[in-house]
């Protein structure tokens, strides 16, 4: 029951924001829905299944929907504030696609059903190409629309794969062609081999799209870039994280089907290549927005190297999940609100954020250490232990790289982070009355208060989750 | 009916061409357009007794594919007044070719993938894959809105015609992930190239090029 409301009640506010008379009402509906359904998410326990097993939390889906819920929360408060500010800018539109989204997302991270994953997918993402185009002008229209094109191959090709994965069912020995998980993991050993590769691989380009892995993650800088920064936030730490969770179910099946290996190698690779590919546009990048769409890129290479390398890596990319999502809270917010008080996102534009707002530049500073793994942030435990697992599991280039790769990121951000807050304030005049306040930082500084909890010490709840949810993917081979 | 059903695919896969080598943006859509008829005509072809259910699926499809969204794509034509597909990112003849040697490829992998029994001599899995394959050429290298909404429709096609290897044993499966995707991603696409149309006073993407590292 609770599990259902969790889809249902969302759905239902947005109903409820569609045909509010007040333009005031509609974030507020936002907000309430947002801790009810953070309240209901840390409520269910897991097992709880409805739809005769189509729905159903296990330790990993109930990680990603806390993660999730708690990241909506925090952007939901923000946003009660924010689209106060805004109010040349209609918000019904918004504020229902806002709910659209956390019922799609919860479906996501609860589904046990190949389709269902793909179904919710593709609602989240429709819902979310609007959000991009909340601005209405020249820039965001580009940017959605990249989104939608790139996102809409992502999603056909995902279609695509998990329709070979279901060929592999039908073509297999095992006689039994449901789509559940559970259904593919017991008769995995009967799955047809290449059919599952074939749809492995499909997938991992769909969903990899969607999770804004290189070479896939092109509209990444576009969307994040033009996007309100809170719905920067919303897809850096929480569509990303659902696709991360369509893939990690997936490779469950390729572990059961002995295929493990294969999908690890091909992990490794796509996270390398991420870490590389952010790497060489964030030295020298020029817009702090843009910066935080490639940092995006990055981390998701880190949590699928994380898989791929195995061992005590998992949990570490499991926690990194948390960690990430967090931190990226605190950094798009706090660029979202530096933006706003400079009416620019380029460090051409931009300096001397201590003096202006000081509140949301220290935040951004914090952010920025955090995110690069500096101790005692909860990223540093977290991309420490999946170097460990490397270590352990004797992958040595990659250890090497994924380290060279930290560094450079590290210089090539630290050095745009710093333009922004150091220096004087720009003397030209597009400068904007906004300033801090307690509402427009208090959901950053709640999220940046977890992640250095995440960092000293990791509550025994949520330690317990992640263990269990690793276990969940260690197979066989 | 094999033989004919043989034969729809292989009209299928030659409107892929069609569709690449023209610069003419209306022969482009009318290409999809039968290519979306050839498809749904399909799976009644192959299969011998075709249920209520799968007819129900063809009719959808049929109309959606070979008449709402090439007519909505031809009207969006005439409105912004352009006829032509202007320098796109691959030349024509270079992109044929591509596809020329893609279809190939996909023909060899194609032949890696075991089939069961009843799918065997039918073309499917080729078919599919290298009109996805053409579909995903149309939607990278050209610069009109239009023809990278035909690309998608094409790469669609594709997936249709491998769902219906499917269509017996997972009918639901089937039906919500073709239609679904069909008509909710163009839908969509159709509304945001009305708000392009009106912001720049035209479907070339080109101007959508402000957004670079």
């Amino acid at each position: 029951m609770l599990l259902l409301a969790l889809i249902v009640v969302p759905l239902l506010a947005a109903l409820a924001a569609s045909v509010t008379p007040s333009e005031k009402a509609a974030p507020l509906i936002v907000a309430g829905t947002a801790v009810l359904h953070l309240i209901g998410s840390l409520a269910v326990r897991s097992g709880d299944a409805t739809f005769g097993g189509w729905f159903q939390v296990d330790a990993l889906g109930h990680l990603i929907l806390d993660v999730v819920s708690l990241l909506f929360t925090l952007c939901a408060l923000y946003g009660v504030e924010y689209l106060r500010l805004r109010k040349e800018r209609a918000n019904r539109v918004f504020c229902v696609c806002l709910l659209t989204f956390l019922s799609m997302a919860t479906a996501i991270t609860v589904a046990q059903h190949l389709a269902v994953v793909w179904v919710a997918v593709e609602g989240a993402t429709l819902s979310t190409a609007i959000l991009i185009y909340f601005n209405h002008n020249a820039r965001s229209l580009e940017a959605a629309w990249k989104y939608l094109m790139i996102g809409s191959v992502g999603i056909a090709l995902a279609l695509l794969g998990s329709l070979f994965v279901a060929y592999a069912a039908l073509h297999g020995a095992s006689g039994d062609e449901s789509l559940l998980f559970g259904a593919l993991l017991e008769h995995a050993g009967g799955l047809s081999r290449p059919w599952l590769r074939a749809g492995f691989v499909l997938l991992l380009v769909g969903y990899g799209t969607k999770m804004g892995l290189a070479p896939m993650h092109t509209w990444k800088p576009d969307a994040y870039g033009e996007a309100p920064g809170i719905i920067g936030a919303l897809l850096a730490g929480g569509m990303t994280n659902c696709a991360f969770l369509a893939l990690l179910r997936v490779y469950r099946v390729m572990q059961a089907a002995g295929e493990g290996a294969f999908a690890r190698e091909l992990f490794l690779a796509l996270g390398l290549l991420s870490m590389g590919v952010a790497a060489a546009f964030m030295v020298g990048q020029r817009d702090f927005k843009r910066m935080l769409a490639y940092s995006s890129v990055e981390h998701m290479g880190i949590l699928v190297v994380g898989i791929g390398a195995g061992g005590v890596a998992v949990p570490g990319a499991l926690l990194h999940v948390i960690n990430n999502s967090l931190t990226k809270v605190v950094l798009f917010l706090s660029a979202g609100n530096i933006h706003r008080a400079y009416g620019s996102k380029t460090i051409d534009a931009v300096s001397g954020a201590f003096r202006r707002v000081p509140l949301s530049a220290v935040l951004f500073l914090a952010g920025f250490l955090a995110i690069t793994g500096s101790p005692p942030f909860g990223p540093f435990i977290s991309e420490f232990t999946i170097l460990v697992g490397a270590m352990k599991g004797h992958l040595f280039v990659t250890a090497a790289l994924f380290l060279f790769f930290l560094v450079v990121i590290f210089i090539g951000m630290g050095s745009t982070v710093l333009a922004v807050v150091q220096g004087p304030i720009p003397p030209a005049g597009n400068a904007t009355d906004f300033r801090d306040s307690l509402w427009k930082t208090a959901p950053m500084l709640a999220a940046l208060a977890m992640v250095v909890i995440m960092g000293i010490w990791i509550p025994g709840a949520v330690f317990e989750l992640v263990l269990e949810a690793a276990k969940s993917l260690e197979g066989a081979s | 009916m094999r033989e004919a059903a043989s034969s729809a695919l292989i009209l299928a896969v030659t409107m892929n061409f069609l569709a690449l080598g023209t610069s003419n943006l209306k022969a482009c859509i009318r290409a999809a357009a039968l290519q979306g008829l050839f498809v749904s005509a399909f799976p009644l072809l192959f299969t011998p007794a075709p249920s209520l259910r799968l007819l129900g699926l063809v009719i959808v499809a049929g109309i959606v594919k070979a008449v709402v969204i090439p007519g909505m794509l031809t009207r969006a034509l005439r409105e912004v007044h352009i006829r032509h597909e202007m320098e796109p990112y691959l030349g024509l003849v270079p992109s044929v070719l591509l596809l020329a040697a893609g279809t190939g490829a996909t023909t060899l992998f194609a032949s890696r993938l075991p089939l069961l029994p009843a799918h065997r001599d039918l073309l499917v899995v080729p078919v599919a894959l290298s009109t996805l394959f053409a579909g995903f050429l149309l939607l990278t290298t050209r610069r009109k809105a239009i023809s990278q909404v035909t690309g998608y429709l094409i790469l669609e096609n594709g997936i249709f015609v491998f769902a219906q290897l499917l269509h017996e044993a997972m009918p639901t499966l089937v039906e919500v992930g073709v239609l679904l995707d069909l008509l909710v991603g163009i839908f969509v696409m159709g509304i945001v190239m009305n708000h392009i149309q009106r912001e720049f006073g035209s479907l070339d993407t080109e101007r959508l090029a402000e957004l670079r590292d």
